[in-house]
């Protein structure tokens, strides 16, 4: 693997549209669930543990090349809501046009010809980290790191959050990323076996019924 | 109940639906044994009505039980379930595993409505809810879980609900939650403080004509479309009570309109 | 192109400012329009939108703060049908959208080409934001700087990226600056200074035909670019 490449594709910077995205944030912050650093690092905990550990695993079991089709329909299945279903394939074609210019490869083309609409963007993630020359663990790294970073750079911008403070969120989330990611890869190895049933299906009763109301808000400053 | 259960107990109970020819509906498996007996209760027109009955409390640390429905080809099916299904700390080191397997084939149709499941101080339990439908078929599955008794902390709970449609899954989710639990289970992200929590899957093979549309139905609930002819209804409760309005109202709302 | 490899799989065009779809077909020209908030962004491209459409097959992306306040504007306006107006949301970033990352106005463009297509011109305005935010070229082929008499007369003189380097520089409500004492001789002499040889357009929509140099403007563009 290549170190280099990892910190490329982890970005924050990267461009494939995360940036438009507050990972169900805004809609916590509208519902006055989420106030501070404190209640922020619970959401972050918990997305990490659910929805987080699902992206980890379905994208450390594409770069193990799972079959994608598979995958995105196993992402399906564990992404009850509708407005998540679009968002991730959304994010996931804004991913594939960032990773075929920076990594061009054959199978990056493929998934684009299958899925001309999107495919979840863990599949994709986990696709660019083979093309990247990445393995399993960096593409989980990815997913979960994502999964806590979006949150946590949106409620600096929606609460005027100090942004040292929700740095030191991610910091002291950073041993539970470690785990998730164990676990996530773990599981990806056994759906290469086992089918994708093996995936984690960990779910988040709120980020999901959190996305239809935001969906529906006439003013809002993100995507999802 | 007195030290001879440190194996926990084992018990399945089945049931068998299937059309009986003059546009009734016969049940030629109905059997239970320890904690879980079966009853046919009066039914409604076609429709069959079965009830869950606890013969004793649980489940209890190291129980395995076991619920199969298999709904036939025509046969209509309804389960319920007698009271709440309490889950007890038991002297066992394992936890208890409750495994519900419904099946049911096109032209079938299976309303799986048993009562709350309540997560109790110090209990560990995992439910597993497995739905198996053929393309036609028909479902309305309930589950309600109430994070501890009034005021009370709960147990460790996981379930995880599976529906597979014409061999496509459409919906896997699984939810921890209690002591033990991976973190941020009780956040702002998963079930903020809140301490009942709801799903209703509903399958209808008009929904391929009429599609269900997303909505949020206030509170902490909305009705999600899942990829096929079939809808989720999530919600999230201060307590089962107001769980359940949700859960009646949004089963109303995806109900067939009556003539 | 500086891009090698192939595309052979008819997926989404994995560069962005290449000048032919995945068909092999022309595709549109995009033109940017960005400027401070309240500068007439989006009245100027609602009277393109009206004094263009009958001559090109054109849609709209708009890039609001606040999601689709603009597309609202121009929905309620009528200035086109409905689907040929998509909103991008910007995560309170509007310059990230624009510049920094593009991809989800590309997707837009392109959903909008796929779907009611063929389209000759697509104008993506910006969100209001400062002076120093401009387009990607990976997103648009030139884009136009929109500011405004009552923002200070002073700003042409201050330059910024979007002053000096826009293709068209449109110095909007000049009806304006007697009521709010600025100088338009100045703002021109100024606005040469810093731009050199690019085009300048004062113009007020208020009056009749008020958008005539700037859609002149594009229509020497859309010349230029279907040539």
């Amino acid at each position: 693997m290549s170190r280099g490449a990892l910190l490329v594709l982890a970005d924050g910077r990267f461009p494939a549209g995360g940036h438009a995205h507050s990972g169900g944030a805004e809609a916590a912050v509208g519902a006055g669930r989420v106030t501070g650093a404190a209640s922020l690092e619970d959401f972050c905990r918990g997305r990490l543990h659910t929805t987080g550990l699902v992206a980890a695993a379905v994208a450390a079991a594409a770069a193990l090349g799972v079959d994608p089709g598979e995958l995105d329909a196993a992402a399906d299945a564990r992404t009850p809501s509708p407005a998540l279903r679009t968002a991730a394939r959304r994010l996931g074609r804004q991913l594939l046009r960032a990773a075929r210019v920076a990594w061009p490869s054959g199978e990056l083309d493929a998934l684009a010809g299958r899925f001309p609409k999107g495919a979840h963007q863990p599949v994709v993630l986990g696709v660019t980290a083979r093309a990247a020359g990445l393995g399993p663990a960096d593409a989980a790294y990815c997913a979960a790191y994502e999964s806590v970073s979006g949150p946590a750079s949106a409620t600096v911008r929606l609460l005027g959050l100090d942004p040292f403070d929700a740095t030191g969120v991610l910091a002291r989330l950073a041993p539970e990323v470690d785990a998730v990611v164990s676990r996530a890869v773990g599981a990806a190895r056994g759906a290469v076996g086992e089918g994708v049933d093996a995936l984690p299906a960990a779910s988040a009763p709120l980020l999901e019924v959190g996305a239809e109301a935001h969906a529906g808000w006439a003013v809002r400053l993100f995507a999802t | 109940m007195d030290g001879v259960n440190t194996a926990g107990v084992r018990a399945a109970a089945r049931v068998r639906a299937c059309a009986d020819g003059r546009g009734g509906t016969c049940l030629p498996v109905l059997e239970g044994d320890g904690p879980l007996a079966l009853r046919r209760t009066r039914g409604s027109g076609t429709e069959a009505h079965v009830l869950l009955v606890g013969a004793m409390s649980g489940p209890l640390g190291g129980d395995r039980l076991s619920v199969r429905a298999d709904v036939r080809p025509g046969a209509r099916l309804r389960i319920g379930s007698a009271a709440a299904t309490l889950a007890l700390p038991g002297q066992h080191e394992a936890g208890a595993r409750y495994d519900v397997r419904l099946t049911v084939a096109g032209g079938g149709e299976l309303h799986w409505l048993p009562e709350q499941l309540i997560s109790v101080r110090g209990s560990e339990l995992q439910i597993t809810t497995h739905a198996d439908l053929d393309h036609g078929a028909r479902l309305v599955l309930r589950e309600e879980q109430v994070l501890g008794r009034a005021g009370e902390e709960p147990g460790r709970l996981t379930t995880r609900l599976t529906v597979r449609l014409a061999g496509r899954t459409v919906l896997d989710q699984q939810l921890a939650c209690g002591p033990g639990a991976p973190g941020g289970w009780d956040g702002p992200a998963v079930l903020g403080g809140l301490r009942a929590v709801g799903q209703l899957v509903v399958v209808r093979p008009e929904f391929e004509e009429k599609p269900v549309t997303a909505r949020e139905l206030g509170g902490d609930a909305a009705v999600l479309p899942l990829p096929g002819p079939a809808a989720l209804v999530t919600a999230v409760a201060p307590d089962a009570l107001r769980l359940r309005r949700i859960l009646d109202g949004a089963s109303a709302l995806l109900a067939p309109a009556r003539d | 192109m500086h891009l090698g490899h192939s595309l052979s799989h008819g997926g989404p065009d994995a560069v962005s400012a290449g000048a032919r779809r995945p068909d092999g077909a022309r595709r549109a020209l995009r033109i940017g329009l960005g400027g401070p908030v309240g500068s007439g962004k989006t009245a100027t491209v609602a009277a393109l939108c009206r004094i263009l459409r009958d001559e090109v097959s054109l849609a709209v992306v708009t890039n609001d703060i606040y999601t689709r306040e603009d597309a609202e504007f121009l929905l309620r306006e009528a200035v086109l049908p409905p689907e040929r107006i998509t909103a991008v949301e910007t995560g309170a970033c509007p310059h990230t959208a624009i510049r920094d990352d593009i991809s989800a106005n590309l997707e837009a463009v392109e959903d909008l080409e796929d779907e009611v297509g063929p389209l000759d011109l697509i104008l993506v305005e910006s969100g209001g934001d400062n002076l120093t935010a401009t387009f990607s070229k990976g997103l648009v082929d030139a884009q136009i700087f929109v500011i405004d008499v009552a923002g200070g007369d002073d700003i042409p003189r201050k330059g910024g990226p979007g002053v000096t380097t826009a293709d068209l520089l449109v110095v909007n409500k000049t009806d304006l600056a007697p009521h709010v004492g600025s100088d338009l001789a100045r703002m021109a002499a100024d606005a040469r200074a810093q731009r050199a040889h690019l085009p300048v357009v004062f113009q007020s929509l208020r009056g009749e035909d008020g958008v005539r140099d700037v859609a002149a403007w594009v229509r020497e563009r859309l010349a230029a670019w279907t040539a």
